[in-house]
C-alpha cells in the first residue's frame, strides 16, 4: 500500500485487551499519527459529529442511505461494525510472499482493517491491511490451527496462519462480511483523517471547469452551460458541462432525451494546433424506428461549424456495425449518415464487461503460477488476450488522435452507455496528442475529468477485482486498462511522461480499495449527495505531498511538445509486470536500479545548480 | 569483382517491410565489392554486407518492377522493387555470388583495411591473453597444471595449444582419454573457481558403445574430482535432451533390448531409475551407437545430471519459425504469443539458462566441481560453461571480461564460428544460431540485473554483428587450429581493440561494481522472466521501438555529472589561484568562457536530440530507408478514406515524434 493506512481501534468492544499495555505503545504512536479521531464500531469515547451511526441522523442521510445501499444487503448500513466483528484476536503468523519475511504477532480485526500488531519485542512496525481491499478469502483448518489465504484487489496473496480452529472461522467470516459492505457512506474514507491533510482541501485541484472555460476562452465557440447543475438532464455528467456556443439549453436537453443516459455530445478535449475538438457521448436512441432528434443533429453540425468552415467530422463508434445495427432492437443505435451530413461513422470494435473482466482474471491467473513451463505460460498469456485488449485500445485511440491530428477531423467517440470504453479513447487519444496532460498535474486532471467527472462508474467496475469468487455483475477493469496502455506510452516514451510507474500502480490501488474519497461512487451525482467531497479526502491531495512524490515522479521527464504516436505491433507491447507480476518477482535488481537513476539525476541536478554559486561570484566589470 | 555484372540501379524502391499500403522509398541501389547500398531520395544510404546475407529471393514480375527480398543474418529484412527484370536478374546472380564466398581468402576481413600499422595490428590481436586470464583465475597451482599434450595439436585438432588438466593427470591418461572422447576432445579445465576450489571442465561425449570403457579417461576423471580438496563428488553433466534418440529407439528395439539386459544393473538403481528414466534410455540408446554417457558404474565419485538443451537442428528451424512469424505483416497479438510458443524459441533460451545454473549452483553450494559435455562438446557445452562462468565471476560482466569469456570457451576451444554462421558456401545443416543464444541468455540477465553489466545491450548487438560480418578475423574459422592455418593474425584485424576505443558507446550507464549482492547471480528463470528480445529480432526495424532511450538519457547525465564536477574542481582551483594573485578581471572572464560553452549544450543534448537507439553510429548499422518514425498506422488510412479515396490522400501514421 502506498499510504500508511489509518484506521479506528481505540474503542474496540470485542478487544480490550488489545489496548492494553503491550499495545499502549502503538497506539500512542497512532494517535500521535492522527490516526484514532475516528470509530465506526460505535464508541462512546469517539466524537458523535463523526461518527455517523450515533449522530442524530438528518432525514436526508436517510434517503441516502437507502439510496446508496447498492449492494443486496439492504441492512449493512444501519448495522453496527461490531455485529459483524466475531472476534476480534488472535495470534497469527503472516506470510507476504516471495522477499518479504514473515511477521508474527496479535491479529485483530476492526471496523475497517485487519491489523497484526507484533510481539513487544518486535522492532517491526504494526500492519494494517484496509479490508475494503480483500477480494476473495480462503480459510483451511487443519489441528489446532487455521490458515486463511487472503488474495486482495491488488493482487497480493496474503497468508495468516492463526492459532485456533474457533478463532480462525471467526476472524475469516468477519473479514468476509466486513470487506464485501457495499454501502457507501459506512466505508473507511468517512473515517479517515490523516494528519497533514485538511478536509475538503484538494477537492479543488483538478475541476474539469478549469478546463471548460479555458477552452470557451480560447475557441469562442464553445461556452459552459449549467443546464446539468442539479444533474436533472444527465445525472451522470458533471454539474459543469460544455457544449457549442450555438446551441442553448433546451436544444441541449432535447439531445440528452435523444441519447442514453442522457450523455449528449460533449467536448473531451480541444486540439489547439488543428483547431479540432474530441466529443464524447453514449449512443443515440434511435430504436428500430430509426428515430432522429433534430437537435442532436443541430448540435453535431454546429460542432464542425465552430471547428473551422468545411471541417469534417468522424464518430468512431467502439461497437462492431453489427453490434450497432443489434442495439437498435433495445432502442439503441447508431447515427445514421444521412441525419447527419459531414459525419462518418466508423467502427472499432473493442472488447467490455465480462470478457474484459474474464481476460483479467484469466492473466492475473496465469501471473500467479511460478511453475508452469514456458509453452503453458505463453499459450495462457496468448489465451487471456489481455495485451490483444491493450492493443485494441491504442491503436483506436491513435485512429482517433490521427483523425485530429492529421485530418483536421473533430471526432465523436461513443460505444453504447460511453462510461467505458469511450472514456478509454478519449484519455488516450489525449495523452498522446496533449503534452500537458502527460505532467503530473495535467494527468491527474485527466483521470478527474475524463474518468471520475466523466461518470465511469467505479464504485461498480472495481466492486471486485481478479481473485473474487462472486459472479461478476458489472465488474471491468476497463480503469486498469486504460493505465496499462498509458504504462506503454511510458514505456516507448520514457522521457515523455512526467509521471512514474508510481502514481500508475497507485491510482490503480486506489480505484479498487482506497482510504480516500476521490473514487468512491459512480458518478458526480452521487458523490454530491454521499458529501463525498466535504466528509472524505481527496486522493491528489494524498498523492501531492511532498512525501510521496518520488515514488510517483519520473526522473527523466522532459517536456516534450510533439505527440507521441506509439507502436501497436504485438512485439512492441509488453505484458505489465510491475502490476501483473509485483508481489511474484522479487523486485530487488529493478528497484535498486531506478534508485540508481534517481541519484543520477539529483547528481545532476546538484552539480548544475552548484554552477551558478560560481559564477554568481563573479564581480561586476 | 567479376561476379558484378551491374553496379548502379537507378528508380529502385525499398518497401516498408510492414506496411500493408506498400509504402516504399525510391533511390538508387549500387552494387560494391563488399556492400550493397541503397541511397534514397533523402540522401539515407542503407548498406548491407554481403556477408550478411542470408538469402536472396526472386519474387515473381510484378506491374512495377521485379521484387528482391534479402534477408541478413542480423535480422535485417529488405524488401527493392527493381523496375527492370534484367537488373533485377544481375543483381540477384552477383548477390548469390558475392554472399556465399568459397574461400576464406575471400572474406572482408583479408581485404579490410582500418588503416593500422601492423604494430598496432599485432597489439591488437594481443589485447586478450588467455594466459593471463588463466592466471587470474589461479590457476596453474598445487592441483592444476599447463599441460603441453596438445602443443603441436597432435591429441585434438579443435582444441587449443594450451590446455589445463589436474596435476596428477599424466600424459598417457590424457592421450588415453582423448582416443576414448569424440573428436578427441577430452576433458579439460574451463573456469577455475578460486574461492572453493572447484573447477569447470569440458569435454565432448565418451565412445562408450555397449561396454566399452577407458580406464584412463577413468582416471581423468577421477583427477578432476580429486583436484577439488573439499568435495569429492563432482558432476558430469550431459547437456542433451530426452527425446532426441527416440525415434532411432523405436526402429533398433532389439539392440535396445540387449542395451537393457546388459545394464541391468542401473534399472536396478531406484533413484536413477525415478528422475531420470527416460533420459536415460536415451543415453543408452546413444551409447548402442558407440557414443553416449560415462557408465556411472566404472566411475567412481561422480553423479549424472542430464539437462535438456536441443541440438542445432532443432535450433536453426526454432530461430526460422520465430523469424517467420515476427515478419507477418499486420500480426496479431495472439498470433504473434502462439507463434513465439510455437517456435519454442523461450523454451531453448530458458533449458541453456537453466543449465548454467544447475552449474553455478553445484559448484557455490556443493562445492562439487563440474565436468560439463554434449555430443561434441563445442556447442552446447560452450554456452553453459561460458554463462555458468558469467554467473559465477563478476570480471566476465565487464567489457573487458566479457571479451575474454568470448575469447575463452567460444573462440579457443573451437566453437565452429565459420560453420554455425555459415561464413563460407558449406553445408546449410551446420548452420546454427548457438551464439545468438548465447548473447540472448546473457541479455536475459542484463535485464534481471540491470546493474550487474558494465556493458550494455549494444555491446552484445554489436558483437552479434560481427560475428557474421567477416570483418574482423576472430570469428573466422572452426578452431585455433584453422586460424593459424589462415594466418589471421597476420592478414586480419582483431574486433576486440575497436570495440574498446568505442567503449564509450557500450558502458551501462547503472552498473556498480561494487554491490555485492551481484557477486554471484542467482537469476530467476520462472518462465514470464523471459521475453521476446525485439532489440535484437528487430534491430532494423526502428518504428517498433520505444523513440527514446533512457539509456542514452542517463549516460549523457552521468557523463555531464563528471564533467561538470570536473569543471568546478577546475573552477575552484583557479579561484583559489587568482584570489592569491588578486586578480580578479581576468577571473571574470576566464569563468564566463570556461562555464557557458557547458549550458546550452546541456539543456538540449538532453531533450530532443537525435536518439539512435543503438549508438552505434557506424556506416553499416544505418536503418534502412525506411521513415525511422513511420508508426503504420496505415489501416486507419483506409478507414478514413473508404468511401472518398480521392479526398484524403494524406499520409497517415507518419509520427511526429522524432525523438
Amino acid at each position: 500500500m502506498m499510504f500508511f493506512f489509518l484506521f479506528s481501534v481505540s474503542g474496540n468492544a470485542s478487544n480490550p485487551e488489545f489496548k492494553k499495555k503491550k499495545n499502549s505503545e502503538c497506539l500512542l504512536r497512532l494517535r500521535h499519527e492522527g490516526l484514532l479521531n475516528s470509530c465506526p464500531a460505535g464508541v462512546a469515547s469517539c466524537p458523535a459529529s463523526s461518527c455517523p451511526f450515533r449522530s442524530p441522523r438528518s432525514p436526508r442521510l436517510k434517503l441516502l442511505e437507502s439510496a446508496l445501499l447498492l449492494g443486496p444487503r439492504p441492512t449493512a448500513g444501519g448495522m453496527e461494525f461490531s455485529e459483524l466483528i466475531r472476534t476480534g484476536r488472535a495470534q497469527a503468523e503472516l506470510l507476504r510472499g516471495p522477499g518479504a519475511p514473515p511477521l508474527r504477532g496479535t491479529l485483530c480485526v476492526t471496523g475497517h482493517h485487519l491489523l497484526l500488531s507484533p510481539g513487544p519485542q518486535a522492532t517491526s512496525d504494526l500492519w494494517l491491511l484496509l479490508l475494503r481491499s480483500v477480494d476473495s478469502i480462503e480459510k483451511r483448518v487443519a489441528g489446532d490451527s487455521g490458515t486463511i489465504t487472503l488474495r486482495c484487489k491488488d493482487l497480493r496473496v496474503l497468508q495468516l496462519d492463526i492459532e485456533g480452529v474457533e478463532a480462525t472461522l471467526d476472524i475469516a467470516r468477519s473479514i468476509e462480511a466486513l470487506s464485501s459492505l457495499e454501502s457507501v457512506i459506512t466505508s473507511f474514507p468517512f473515517f479517515y483523517r490523516p494528519k497533514g491533510l485538511r478536509l475538503g482541501d484538494a477537492w479543488h485541484f483538478h475541476p474539469p471547469e478549469h478546463y471548460y472555460k479555458r477552452v470557451a476562452r480560447e475557441t469562442n465557440a464553445w461556452r459552459l452551460s449549467e443546464v446539468n447543475e442539479d444533474f436533472s438532464v444527465c445525472p451522470s455528467y458533471p454539474r459543469a458541462v460544455i457544449v457549442p456556443r450555438a446551441v442553448d439549453d433546451d436544444a441541449l436537453a432535447r439531445s440528452a432525451r435523444f441519447r442514453q443516459g442522457g450523455r449528449f455530445p460533449m467536448l473531451s478535449y480541444h486540439h489547439a494546433p488543428s483547431g479540432t475538438v474530441l466529443l464524447r457521448s453514449s449512443q443515440p436512441l434511435t430504436g428500430p424506428q430509426k428515430r432522429r432528434c433534430a437537435e442532436d443533429e443541430e448540435l453535431l453540425r454546429a460542432v464542425l461549424a465552430g471547428a473551422r468552415p468545411g471541417a469534417r467530422g468522424f464518430i468512431v463508434d467502439t461497437r462492431s456495425a453489427q453490434a450497432a445495427k443489434q442495439a437498435r432492437m433495445t432502442g439503441g443505435g447508431t447515427e445514421a449518415k444521412a441525419a447527419y451530413p459531414g459525419w462518418k461513422r466508423l467502427h472499432r470494435p473493442m472488447e467490455r464487461g465480462r470478457p474484459l473482466q474474464e481476460s483479467f482474471v484469466r492473466l492475473v491467473e496465469a501471473c500467479g503460477d511460478l511453475e508452469q513451463s514456458m509453452d503453458r505460460w505463453l499459450s495462457r498469456l496468448e489465451g487471456c488476450r489481455w495485451l490483444a485488449h491493450v492493443k485494441e485500445a491504442l491503436s483506436t485511440a491513435c485512429l482517433a488522435a490521427q483523425g485530429m491530428e492529421r485530418e483536421g477531423a473533430c471526432i465523436l467517440v461513443h460505444g453504447a452507455e460511453g462510461t467505458d470504453s469511450t472514456l478509454l479513447v478519449t484519455s488516450l487519444a489525449q495523452l498522446i496528442l496533449d503534452p500537458l496532460s502527460r505532467t503530473m498535474t495535467g494527468f491527474q486532471e485527466l483521470v478527474e475529468r475524463e474518468w471520475i467527472q466523466a461518470g465511469h462508474p467505479f464504485q461498480l467496475r472495481c466492486a471486485h477485482s481478479a481473485f473474487s469468487h462472486a459472479r461478476p455483475k458489472h465488474e471491468a477493469p476497463t480503469f486498469l486498462l486504460f493505465l496499462d496502455c498509458v504504462w506503454q506510452l511510458g514505456r516507448q516514451f520514457p522521457l515523455s511522461l512526467e509521471f512514474g510507474e508510481g502514481l500508475l500502480l497507485a491510482l490503480f490501488e486506489h480505484a479498487y480499495a482506497s482510504p480516500f474519497g476521490t473514487f468512491l461512487c459512480n458518478s458526480e451525482k452521487e458523490r454530491c449527495l454521499c458529501e463525498v467531497r466535504t466528509r472524505t479526502h481527496s486522493l491528489w491531495s494524498g498523492l501531492n505531498q511532498p512525501k510521496e512524490q518520488r515514488k510517483l515522479r519520473n526522473p527523466l521527464y522532459v517536456l516534450n511538445p510533439l505527440a507521441i504516436w506509439p507502436s501497436v505491433e504485438p512485439q512492441s507491447l509488453r505484458l505489465w509486470q510491475g502490476l501483473f507480476l509485483r508481489w511474484t518477482r522479487p523486485p530487488e535488481p529493478s528497484e535498486a536500479a531506478w534508485e540508481k537513476v534517481w541519484q543520477i539525476v539529483t547528481d545532476k541536478e546538484k552539480t548544475e545548480g552548484s554552477q551558478p554559486t560560481v559564477s554568481a561570484s563573479e564581480p561586476q566589470p | 569483382m567479376e561476379h558484378i555484372r551491374t553496379t548502379k540501379v537507378e528508380q529502385v524502391k525499398l518497401l516498408d517491410r510492414f506496411s500493408t499500403s506498400n509504402k516504399a522509398l525510391t533511390g538508387t541501389l549500387y552494387l560494391t565489392a563488399t556492400h550493397l547500398l541503397f541511397i534514397d531520395s533523402h540522401q539515407k544510404e542503407t548498406w548491407i554486407l554481403h556477408h550478411h546475407i542470408a538469402s536472396v529471393e526472386k519474387l515473381a514480375l510484378t506491374t512495377s518492377g521485379c521484387p528482391l527480398v534479402i534477408q541478413c543474418k542480423n535480422f535485417r529484412i529488405v524488401h527493392f522493387i527493381v523496375p527492370r527484370e534484367r537488373d533485377c536478374h544481375d543483381i540477384y546472380n552477383s548477390l548469390l555470388q558475392l554472399s556465399k564466398q568459397a574461400k576464406y581468402e575471400d572474406l572482408y576481413a583479408f581485404s579490410y583495411n582500418p588503416k593500422q600499422n601492423d604494430s598496432e595490428r599485432l597489439r591488437g590481436w594481443q589485447l586478450i591473453d588467455l594466459a593471463e586470464e588463466y592466471k587470474r583465475m589461479g590457476v596453474p597451482n598445487s592441483n592444476w597444471q599447463l599441460s603441453d599434450a596438445n602443443r603441436e595439436y597432435k591429441i585434438c585438432e579443435t582444441y587449443p595449444r594450451e590446455l589445463y588438466v589436474p596435476r596428477i593427470a599424466s600424459k598417457p591418461i590424457i592421450v588415453g582419454s582423448s582416443k576414448f572422447r569424440s573428436k578427441g576432445r577430452f576433458p579439460v579445465l574451463s573456469y577455475y573457481h578460486r574461492e572453493k576450489e572447484a573447477a569447470v571442465c569440458r569435454c565432448s561425449q565418451p565412445l562408450s558403445g555397449f561396454s566399452a570403457r577407458c580406464l584412463e579417461d577413468e582416471h581423468l576423471l577421477q583427477a578432476i574430482s580429486k583436484a577439488n580438496p573439499v568435495n569429492r563428488y563432482m558432476y558430469v553433466m550431459d547437456t542433451r535432451p530426452k527425446h532426441r534418440m527416440q525415434s532411432w529407439w523405436a526402429t533398433q528395439k532389439d539392440i535396445g533390448r540387449i542395451i537393457v539386459r546388459i545394464s541391468s544393473k542401473i534399472w536396478n538403481d531406484e533413484k536413477i531409475r525415478e528422475s531420470h528414466e527416460q533420459k536415460r534410455l536415451n543415453a543408452m540408446a546413444n551409447r548402442a551407437a558407440g557414443k553416449g554417457y560415462e557408465n556411472e558404474d566404472n566411475y567412481s565419485n561422480i553423479r549424472f545430471q542430464f539437462v535438456g538443451i536441443e541440438n542445432i537442428h532443432v535450433m536453426r528451424s526454432s530461430l526460422q519459425k520465430l523469424l517467420e512469424v515476427n515478419g507477418t505483416k499486420g500480426l496479431s497479438v495472439n498470433d504473434f504469443y502462439s507463434g513465439l510458443e510455437s517456435s519454442g524459441w523461450l523454451r531453448h533460451i530458458k533449458a541453456v539458462m537453466d543449465a548454467a545454473i544447475f552449474l553455478t549452483k553445484a559448484i557455490m553450494i556443493e562445492n562439487a566441481s563440474v565436468l560439463v559435455h554434449c555430443s561434441d562438446g563445442w556447442d552446447r557445452t560452450s554456452q553453459v560453461c561460458s554463462l555458468g562462468s558469467l554467473l559465477l565471476d563478476s570480471f566476465y560482466r565487464t567489457i573487458r571480461g566479457f571479451m575474454v569469456l568470448i575469447e575463452k570457451d567460444w573462440i579457443s576451444f573451437g566453437h565452429k564460428f565459420s560453420e554455425r554462421c555459415g561464413h563460407l558456401d558449406s553445408d546449410p545443416k551446420e548452420v546454427s544460431p548457438v551464439f545468438t543464444q548465447f548473447l540472448e541468455c546473457v541479455w536475459h540477465l542484463t535485464e534481471q540485473f540491470p546493474q550487474a553489466f558494465e556493458f550494455n545491450e549494444a555491446f552484445l548487438l554489436q558483437i552479434h554483428e560481427h560475428i557474421y560480418s567477416c570483418q574482423f578475423g576472430n570469428f573466422l574459422g572452426n578452431c585455433q587450429k584453422e586460424r593459424e592455418e589462415l594466418k589471421l593474425k597476420e592478414k586480419t584485424y582483431s574486433l576486440w581493440p575497436f570495440l574498446l576505443d568505442d567503449q564509450k558507446k557500450y558502458l551501462n550507464p547503472l552498473y556498480s561494481p561494487k554491490s555485492q549482492a551481484v557477486a554471484v547471480l542467482e537469476p530467476n528463470t520462472v518462465s514470464f522472466n523471459f521475453k521476446f528480445w525485439r532489440n535484437m529480432y528487430h534491430q532494423f526495424d526502428r518504428t517498433l521501438h520505444p523513440r527514446q532511450s533512457v539509456f542514452n538519457i542517463i549516460m549523457n547525465m552521468n557523463e555531464q555529472n563528471k564533467q561538470l564536477e570536473n569543471d568546478i574542481k577546475d573552477l575552484e582551483s583557479k579561484i583559489k589561484q587568482h584570489k592569491n594573485k588578486q586578480t580578479d578581471g581576468v577571473l571574470t572572464k576566464e569563468l564566463l568562457h570556461s562555464v557557458r560553452p557547458e549550458s546550452p549544450t546541456l539543456k538540449t543534448s538532453l531533450c530532443f536530440k537525435e536518439q539512435t537507439l543503438l549508438p552505434v553510429n557506424d556506416a553499416l548499422r544505418t536503418i534502412e530507408g525506411s521513415n525511422p518514425a513511420d508508426n503504420r498506422y496505415s489501416e486507419y488510412a483506409e478507414e478514413f478514406s473508404k468511401s472518398e479515396p480521392a479526398v484524403v490522400s494524406l499520409e497517415y501514421g507518419v509520427a511526429r515524434m522524432t525523438c
